[in-house]
This record gives structure tokens, C-alpha cells and sequence, in this order.
């Protein structure tokens, strides 16, 4: 088939609105070119009408964005901001700004501080256009934990053998950092009476294992030490879903749920732009805001200040004070990680 | 014409023909894929979201058969060692069938995998060259390396011996016997590559040990060979390929040996788990006795034990074993839907039970996983009856090259005498 005939083609097909079983009646008569007919396809797969479909076509060739060329990356860049545009009704811009030079970003959580509100929680939703419902996504989750409550009356109810108590009657109960995984509190007001919390979010490991079993690379760290994904080239293995020790990865097992009305049009394309059905996310410590020199959404909300964000590699800052200053701890330290994630008391 | 397209027309010709249970057997499997043709389009339109995977346990049912379907496939050595290895003259005569299977099993876990996959659209960037290709360092894409390897490796051995019967001629041996000495060393690393795949997770404490690999091993080498010893008995039956006793003799001593070394590993990391019950041992916890109210997989578990004890003590009683009629198909059954259980829902789910913060939810298969999984499972069975009944023509020289067909060379078909099959 020529050229020109290639194109006639196409274009008739865009000027029609084109129901997805005509189309695949004409696809089926052998009408259409290979191009078209694999343009359809890609809007079958997005279920999207014809105009969009090209754009998801555009996106589905793509390379990696970690190799892209600047052009690529630009090219890349506008077709979604113009599609976000127009599927959003707003003006979205799409930023690409690379790590800055000398930044490894830190965080530094107050557990002492932290009153469960989950402020931190909707903040992050909100800044990072995550699926609202069907799937709900929520990068944050905020643990209960118990202070722990030892009884006289339960201290001969253990595990008796004829010598004594084997196992004492108030085991079996928790006290302090344990994860087991509480998240589903809701109490009338926050901080509940023998309690406190435990937030929990990427991690940012400086030796994530996500990244190590990612099949084709879409998932990895960038210079500034956030842990990416490349949302257009992930094939949704969900590898890293397994292998994060912290719970940290999100899937969008359908489309996700983003209203128009509160969609964030400031995003990145590593970080908070929408995402598509069948991809892997996560907290990237709001990079759209974080490389612009700002706090991330969760340290700007929380009401008490227990939350804290900075330059791992500048002694001035308040995350190295926190270092320098508190006993800080490290969630699963055993396993190796190196999470930029650091819990302290005061 | 070609001799090698006459081959494709001559097999396709006599695959497609054959008797009314023949048929009857191909429609049946054939609803079952079409009801999968309808699951796809769902899942592939609407995303995952038809399945009932969630953030909690994100592997379900398909990566449960992906396993133990691994592990079939590699079964195809059991057939393959003792006729290079021990020169097993009668299992030898029959090693292609094995070799169809693990054909089968491969294009099942491939079916398997497309459901896995949240962006199936995208499995190109996965390939060298045009897509990134993770390795060394992942795991999936070691996967991705031997099982593709392994289905080559399979088809080329298989088809090049079928198509040399075919023409009357003995193999090229300094070409064959070494492809198959290499599948030998490749099966066993498509299901070791698999273990590692899930092993390497100390998210998922239950996977995190080094028992895996072996583990696997032998399980697959008791389910595989259970369903060879199954299909023989049903070629034996329907067509006039007389499979030796002594062929299936030494597969059923195989699967005795490997399901007590299996047993031995289960009841092992069964005692180290549950003797300091360390909150490692949660998902084992909830997988035999259920936990926090949980108790979704347990009757499956203790299904798999009653199984699994049953057919080794009948496997072991050699009057109950080499009773081709009822005891043997019996033992194979429910040794196959022992491992099944083992390997598959009781391996994948409760790893993920609980979660790496601690949370305890449950997972059952959505409608549209189960009849994707059933159509799966007939799409595999579709492909083994067909490839089976094939290879079948071609040893009983009802398939084979009319011209230069000369019957005065050493091969001879294989039409055992009552005797020999006795």
C-alpha cells in the first residue's frame, strides 16, 4: 500500500466517530492499514476514542525515560501535557527537571510527635493525583501502635507446665514499634489513649530492592536518591510490589478514578502526573515540589511538625540536625536497605 | 515438495482427524477456551481489577498455576534422564511425548504469564534490543531467559526427532544427543531460576529460604511425571502406541522417591517454622491452622497433606503401584492435585498473608480468574492433546514420508506385541 493511500485511510478513519465494533468490523475486512488498525488496537486496550488513541499510541512507542534523548524527553513531555489537558479540562503542565547537583534527599519522622490524623494522608492524594476510589490508593498509611498493657490478673494464664509458667500470661501483646498492621483505625479524635503511630511511606532506599527485580528497568533511582518508576514503560509484573519490605508500592488494577475537579495540574513525569490502569506507584517524595526547592505536600500539612525533609548531604540541614541531634532508627534495618527514611523521638 | 512441509501437512493432516471421543474431548477443552476468550477481553479492557488481587496479596490464582505449570514442564526430564542417562530403551522409545508435554506446559505458563502482567500490551519491553532487558540483576528476566530457552530447546529436540522418523532416518547424534544432554541441565534450571524468582524476597519471610529451589524440584519431578504416567495410561488405552510396563515402572518409582524426598522437605520447614514461631512464621501459620480468624487456604493445606501422605504409602506398596488400572492412575490423581494445592494457591497466596506491615487480609479468585485459569489449563491440554497425538502418528509410522519411505533400514515403528507390553 503507498504512502499516500496509508494516509487517506487514516484520515478518514479519524473524521469518523468510530465505534469499537464497527472499527473492528472494517479491521476484520481488511480496510484499514496495519498502522490504523494497530492504533485501534491501542485504543481498545485504553478504551479511549479515536483522537486519544493516537496519543496513547505515541506514548506506547516511547522509549524508557531514563535513556530518552532531551528531545524525547520533550517531545514526550508535550504530548502529555496536551492530552492531560484536554482529558482534565486544565491547563497541566508536565515538569522534567532533572536531580539537582549535590541534593540526596532525606526525611526524618517525629514518631513522638505524630497524632495519627492522617492529614499527611489526603495531603499526599491531593498533591499526587492518586486513584480516588476502585481502585483507592493512598501512598501514606499510618499504623496504630500499642504502648503495651501488663496485667497482674493475666500472669498465671500462660502456657503452664508442671514446674511453672513456660509462657508468661501477658505474652502474646504488643508493646511499642511492631508492625502488625493497624491501619484501619477510626476513632472519634486522634491520639487514642494507650496508643501512638507509626507513618509509613516509600522509603526511599539507598539500596532498593524493588529496582533490583524490576524486569526492564522502569523503576529506578534517580542521582538525588528517589526511586522512580516510568509509569509508560512499566509492564505491571508487579515484582517490586513484592520485594518492597515496607508495603510501600501501589498498583492500579483498573483505571484509575482521578475527578477533573480535583486533579493537581502541576505535576512531574516521574512523580505526580496521572497514571494509567496496570502500573505500579508509590511516594516519590514529591518530586515536582522537592526540585523546585519546596516541602513535600505530607511535611507542609502536618499539624504538628512531626514530620521533617531536607539535604542528607548539607550539614545545615534540618534532617543532618535531626541525625546529629536524636537516637533515629531505621524500619526492617536488618534487611539491608538503607532507607533515607529516618524514625526519631525526642 | 519439501519434505519438511509435508511433514507439517501430513501431521496437521492426521492431528486433525480422529475419533468422536477424539473430538468430544477437543470441544470440551475448546468451551473452556473460548469462555477464556471472554475473561481476556474483561481483563484486558478493564484492567486487573476483575481479578481479586489487591495491594495486600497482588499474586493470586494465574501466578499459582505459573508455578506449578514451571514445574510440569521441567518434569519433562524425568523421561529424558533415565533414556540418555540409564539407557531406558522402552522409555526412550516414548521420551518425545515427554518432550510435547513440556512443550505444553511451557505455552501454558506463557498463557499464565500474559495474565500476570498488568500492561500485557507492553511485554516488548521486556525484549533485548528494542525493549531493557534487566539482567543480571532480575530475577523475572533470568525467568524469562530459561523458559524461552527451554521451550526452544524442547521444540527443536522434539521436532527434529519427529521429523527424522518421519523421513526414515536415524538422528544427526553428534547434532541431537547434545541438545538433549543441555535440556537435561535446562529443565532443572527453569524451575531452580523459579524458585529464586520468589525466594530472593525477604519481604515475603514465608518464600525466604534455601529449601526453595530443592523443593521445587522434587515436587515437580512427583506432579510432572504423574501426569506422563496418566497420559501414557490413556495412550495405552485410545491408541495403538503400546507404552511398555517397564517405561511406566521407572516413572512411577520417580514420583515415589520424589514425593517422600518432598514430604520430607515439607514436614522439615514445617517444624523449623513452627517450633520458635517467629512472626516469620505467620503465613505458615495461617496457611495450616489459619490465623486471627483467617482460615481461607486451611482445608486446602491439610487437602494437600491427606493427598499427598496417601498416594506416597500407595505409591510405596508395589502391588498398589503397578496396578495400571485403578491404584496407579489413583496415586498419580492425587498426587498431581496434592502438588497442585502445595505449589500453587498454598505456596503463592500465603505469602502474602500478611502483608510486609503486618496486615492479615484474605484472597479468593474473582469468576473471571477462575474461568481464565480453566481456559488456561484447556488451552495447555489442547495443545499436548494434539501435539501428543502427532507424535504418536509419527512413532507408529501412520505419519510418515510415502516417496523415500524404506523399510529396510534399522528403525522399526513401535507396535509392541502383546507381550512386550505385558
Amino acid at each position: 500500500m503507498s504512502d499516500i493511500n496509508d494516509k487517506d485511510k487514516k484520515n478518514q478513519v479519524d473524521e469518523k466517530e468510530t465505534s469499537r465494533r464497527e472499527f473492528l468490523k472494517e479491521a476484520a475486512g481488511g480496510t484499514l492499514s496495519a498502522a490504523t488498525l494497530a492504533a485501534g488496537a491501542g485504543a481498545l486496550l485504553s478504551g479511549k476514542d479515536e483522537a486519544e488513541a493516537k496519543a496513547t499510541w505515541g506514548e506506547w512507542f516511547q522509549k524508557n525515560y531514563r535513556i530518552m534523548t532531551d528531545e524525547e524527553k520533550k517531545e514526550a513531555v508535550d504530548r502529555l501535557e496536551k492530552r492531560y489537558s484536554e482529558e482534565y479540562g486544565k491547563k497541566t503542565s508536565v515538569d522534567s527537571t532533572p536531580a539537582q547537583e549535590g541534593v540526596l534527599f532525606g526525611y526524618a519522622l517525629n514518631i513522638q510527635k505524630c497524632i495519627g490524623c492522617r492529614r499527611c494522608v489526603y495531603a499526599c492524594v491531593k498533591e499526587n493525583n492518586q486513584s480516588r476510589d476502585n481502585p483507592e490508593i493512598q501512598w501514606i498509611r499510618v499504623l496504630k501502635m500499642e504502648k503495651g498493657n501488663f496485667l497482674q490478673e493475666n500472669m498465671d494464664k500462660g502456657y503452664p507446665d508442671p514446674a511453672g509458667i513456660q509462657v508468661g500470661g501477658n505474652a502474646y501483646q504488643n508493646a511499642g514499634v511492631v508492625l502488625e498492621g493497624e491501619h484501619y483505625y477510626e476513632p472519634e479524635q486522634v491520639p487514642e489513649k494507650g496508643h501512638f503511630y507509626l507513618p509509613m511511606q516509600c522509603m526511599q532506599c539507598e539500596k532498593p530492592p524493588c529496582v533490583k527485580v524490576c524486569p526492564v528497568r522502569t523503576t529506578y533511582r534517580e542521582p538525588d536518591g528517589i526511586v522512580v518508576i516510568d509509569y509508560n514503560w512499566c509492564i505491571g509484573c508487579r515484582m517490586c510490589v513484592s520485594a518492597c519490605p515496607y508495603w510501600a508500592r501501589r498498583f492500579n488494577w483498573g483505571e484509575p478514578n482521578l475527578p477533573a475537579e480535583e486533579m493537581n495540574p502541576v505535576t512531574h513525569y516521574l512523580g505526580n502526573r496521572p497514571r494509567m490502569k496496570g502500573v505500579a506507584e508509590k511516594c516519590t517524595f514529591c518530586l515536582q515540589r522537592t526540585r523546585q526547592g519546596r516541602y513535600t505536600a505530607c511535611v507542609e500539612v502536618c499539624p504538628v511538625g512531626a514530620r521533617k525533609f531536607g539535604n542528607l548531604l548539607d550539614p545545615e540541614s534540618e534532617v543532618r540536625k535531626i541525625l546529629e541531634k536524636k537516637r533515629v532508627f531505621r524500619l526492617k534495618a536488618e534487611l539491608n536497605t538503607y532507607p533515607k527514611f529516618f524514625y526519631f523521638m525526642d | 515438495m519439501k519434505p519438511i512441509i509435508r511433514f507439517g501437512i501430513d501431521s496437521l493432516l492426521y492431528v486433525v482427524r480422529g475419533s468422536a471421543i477424539f473430538y468430544g474431548w477437543l470441544m470440551f477443552l475448546g468451551f473452556f477456551m473460548l469462555l477464556m476468550c471472554y475473561g481476556a477481553y474483561e481483563q484486558f479492557t478493564q484492567g486487573m481489577i476483575v481479578t481479586n488481587y489487591n495491594d495486600q496479596v497482588s499474586w493470586g490464582l494465574y501466578e499459582a498455576q505459573f508455578v506449578f505449570l514451571v514445574g510440569v514442564a521441567a518434569a519433562a526430564v524425568t523421561v529424558v534422564f533415565p533414556s540418555y542417562v540409564y539407557h531406558h530403551k522402552k522409555l526412550k522409545e516414548v521420551m518425545v511425548i515427554g518432550e510435547m508435554l513440556a512443550i505444553a506446559a511451557v505455552s501454558m505458563v506463557i498463557i499464565f504469564i500474559m495474565f500476570h502482567m498488568g500492561r500485557p500490551d507492553r511485554l516488548w519491553h521486556i525484549l533485548p534490543g528494542i525493549g531493557i532487558f534487566n539482567w543480571p540483576n532480575s530475577m523475572l528476566a533470568w525467568d524469562v531467559l530459561v523458559l524461552n530457552g527451554y521451550l526452544a530447546l524442547n521444540v527443536i529436540c522434539g521436532f527434529y526427532f519427529l521429523y527424522k522418523r518421519y523421513i526414515g532416518q536415524e538422528v544427526n547424534k553428534s547434532f541431537y544427543t547434545p541438545l538433549v544432554y543441555i535440556s537435561i541441565v535446562w529443565a532443572l534450571s527453569i524451575h531452580t531460576v523459579t524458585a529464586f524468582l520468589i525466594n530472593t524476597m525477604p519481604s515475603r519471610p514465608m518464600w525466604f529460604h534455601s529449601m526453595m529451589p530443592i523443593k521445587f524440584i522434587t515436587t515437580a519431578f512427583s506432579a510432572g511425571p504423574s501426569m506422563i504416567i496418566l497420559s501414557f495410561l490413556i495412550i495405552r488405552k485410545y491408541t495403538k502406541l503400546k507404552i511398555a510396563d517397564e517405561a511406566i515402572e521407572t516413572l512411577s518409582q520417580i514420583v515415589t522417591w520424589c514425593l517422600g524426598i518432598a514430604i520430607f522437605l515439607g514436614i522439615s520447614e514445617v517444624v523449623t517454622e513452627l517450633y520458635p514461631s517467629t512472626e516469620h512464621s505467620f503465613s505458615l501459620q495461617y496457611l495450616i491452622f489459619g490465623k486471627h480468624g483467617l482460615s481461607g487456604l486451611v482445608i486446602w493445606y491439610w487437602a494437600s497433606v491427606v493427598l499427598l501422605l496417601g498416594a506416597f504409602f500407595m505409591l510405596l506398596t508395589p502391588k498398589l503401584r503397578r496396578h495400571h488400572g485403578f491404584w496407579l492412575p489413583l496415586a498419580c490423581a492425587m498426587t498431581f492435585a496434592g502438588i497442585w494445592i502445595d505449589k500453587g494457591m498454598g505456596l503463592v497466596v500465603p505469602a502474602f498473608i500478611p502483608s510486609p506491615i503486618g496486615e492479615f487480609s484474605e484472597y479468593t479468585p474473582s469468576a473471571i480468574e477462575i474461568i481464565n485459569t480453566l481456559g488456561g489449563w484447556a488451552s495447555g491440554l489442547f495443545i499436548y492433546t494434539l501435539l501428543a497425538k502427532g507424535a504418536i502418528g509419527v512413532l507408529l509410522g501412520e505419519v510418515k514420508y510415502a516417496e523415500k519411505w524404506n523399510l529396510a533400514s534399522d528403525w522399526q515403528p513401535i507396535v509392541h506385541t502383546e507381550e512386550t507390553y505385558k
